[in-house]
């Protein structure tokens, strides 16, 4: 259930987060999901790949400043409200978001967060039945 | 150890005298044979017999870089070019090179000093030495060559860079002691990391570092890193090249080999002389030089010089640490910064490289700093605000250290260049 995440620091300048996707494609990594959360000097892409431990391994060996981050990934239903109950579970339980992101695909949505405490969150979301991803199921959206 | 104990320990009463009677020598010596100093001291009246011993030295002029690049190549040799066996110029970062020219006698003497150096260090004839200065023109190369084997140490050529093979050779020829910049020390230190041998396959025990300014923070980085003792060594082409000064095993202050080159301390500004312990600018007067001798040489490098014996007996005098250039201080809105100040900060913080890159520019009117620091793989984090708040780290321990404001940027690991040389760390496209 909970996945491993590739963060990767990256200065604002040209043509890096190209050289970052073209090191992954080289290795014949996929990228299933991707975020970048950016400020004036930097950026962060924040990942979910096909293979993490290989991307680290060989982003590592590029020079890149990476990181691997748990996260816990849930499918919930494309409809209004149904994010809004999730969030709901886990703010009466304590759990703070360090940050999340989502994607959508017809009927169900998948979104990707990042709790501050991972082991309560994986708890309250089980008790409460919210349909987890396994990490494998991630890695091959 | 100490590799000549009769002038590193001599009571300094003794040594004034002997620098006393070369110093009149000297001084007869250039008024005969380099018509540029006969000239500089005609014009302000001084013959040789003014000139009994130390106590006279600040009647003499001052001799500058310019003074040398006036004359360039060979105009400050004080001896025919047929007794020049050997010439090597500085780096000639700024416009011409500074030349010097070395008679056989000058060579030996270059020798003397560095074996003093390397025996300080603990170095001796089962010592391997990789020399990784640059080879040629630049002093650092063949200076440390020439001493190294004079002690009977084993000696590997290397020059700088090609560091993959710097490390194999390391590795293979079990080299105990490493000469280089300590920059290309720490570039080194990575490089060996990268590698993935381990440590304990390795024999080095001391580095051997000079020709550029580095500070007790950096000492501590590399010793920590590669797991040595590391050594300053301080020298400049123009006084005879590496080997003017050296550490000992206290690590407590430079000696200086002040039985060939005289030192004196003299505010840069109103270049009068300043008490011991005081900080100003270093100047060298040439007590035995054949080649090209200088009087009153300033090198621009700003110190303190301490008379006391050290706990290793020796009682050469000691140099501070560089704290800089008086020709590479910045001043920017008024203030006077170092680089070694900002080297400071950054070493004194775990979570930031070494190496940094600081741009100095004038925008509408106002000068601005932009340092470029990268932070250590282990300190990079996914969420903004502790990256942000590592930024903030930094930038508000400058302010209190520089009371300037920095515009401090993180960049990723290894974006900024390493060097194999003298390091670049300081862009002033004010002078632009």
């Amino acid at each position: 259930m909970v996945a491993k995440q590739l963060s990767i620091f990256l200065e604002n300048k040209f043509g890096r987060l190209t050289e970052v996707t073209e090191v992954l494609a080289r290795e014949g990594i996929n990228l299933s999901a991707l975020c970048i959360a950016e400020n004036a000097d930097f950026g962060i892409l924040r990942g979910i790949v096909s293979d993490p431990d290989k991307a680290y391994k060989v982003l590592k060996e590029n020079h890149f400043a990476v990181n691997i981050t748990d996260v816990v990934g849930i499918n919930c239903p494309n409809v209004p409200g149904a994010l809004a109950k999730v969030l709901n579970y886990l703010s009466e339980a304590g759990v703070f978001i360090e940050y999340m992101y989502s994607f959508a695909n017809n009927d169900s949505a998948n979104v990707i967060i990042r709790p501050s405490n991972m082991e309560t969150c994986i708890k309250v979301l089980t008790d409460k039945k919210v349909d987890l991803l396994a990490a494998s199921d991630l890695y091959r959206l | 150890m100490i590799w000549n104990e009769s002038i590193e320990c001599m009571d300094r009463e003794g040594l004034r005298k002997i620098q006393s009677i070369r110093l009149k020598k000297m001084v007869e010596y250039v008024y005969l044979n380099t018509p540029f100093y006969r000239k500089k001291m005609q014009e302000i009246g001084i013959t040789p017999d003014d000139i009994q011993g130390v106590e006279d030295i600040s009647k003499l002029p001052f001799t500058t870089k310019t003074d040398l690049r006036d004359n360039y190549p060979f105009g400050l040799c004080a001896v025919p070019m047929s007794q020049i066996v050997r010439i090597h110029g500085s780096s000639g970062t700024t416009g011409k090179p500074t030349v010097v020219g070395y008679t056989r006698k000058d060579l030996a003497l270059w020798t003397e000093c560095l074996s003093r150096c390397f025996t300080a260090y603990g170095a001796d004839n089962k010592d391997v030495f990789q020399i990784a200065y640059g080879y040629g023109l630049f002093t650092g190369g063949l200076g440390a060559h020439y001493g190294a084997e004079n002690i009977g140490a084993s000696v590997i050529p290397m020059s700088s860079g090609n560091t993959d093979k710097q490390i194999q050779l390391m590795h293979d020829f079990g080299t105990t002691v490493l000469c280089c910049t300590p920059s290309y020390a720490l570039f080194i230190a990575d490089a060996i990391k990268d590698s993935g041998i381990p440590r304990e396959d390795f024999k080095l025990k001391a580095g051997v570092f000079g020709a550029e300014p580095w500070t007790e923070a950096m000492r501590k980085e590399i010793e920590e890193k590669l797991e040595i003792k590391a050594y300053d060594i301080y020298g400049l082409s123009e006084i005879s090249g590496p080997g003017v000064g050296f550490e000992c095993e206290h690590q407590s202050g430079t000696h200086l080999n002040e039985d060939h080159f005289f030192p004196e301390i003299v505010d840069p500004v109103t270049l009068q002389p300043v008490e011991p312990g005081q900080q100003g600018e270093l100047v060298f007067t040439h007590l035995t030089k054949e080649g090209m001798p200088l009087l009153r040489y300033r090198t621009k490098d700003l110190t303190a010089l301490h008379y006391e014996t050290c706990e290793c007996g020796r009682t050469l005098v000691r140099m501070d640490r560089i704290l800089g250039r008086s020709d590479d201080m910045l001043i920017i809105r008024g203030v006077n910064v170092f680089p070694s100040q900002i080297e400071d900060v950054i070493l004194g913080l775990p979570e930031f490289e070494p190496h940094y890159l600081l741009t100095v520019d004038r925008i509408n009117n106002t000068d601005r700093m932009e340092l470029k620091v990268e932070v250590r793989p282990e300190f990079y984090s996914d969420e903004i605000n502790k990256m942000l708040a590592l930024k903030k780290q930094i930038t508000s321990r400058l302010q209190s250290v520089l009371g300037l404001g920095v515009d401090v940027k993180l960049v990723e690991p290894r974006s900024i260049e390493r060097s194999v040389g003298k390091a670049k760390r300081v862009i002033d496209k004010r002078k632009l």
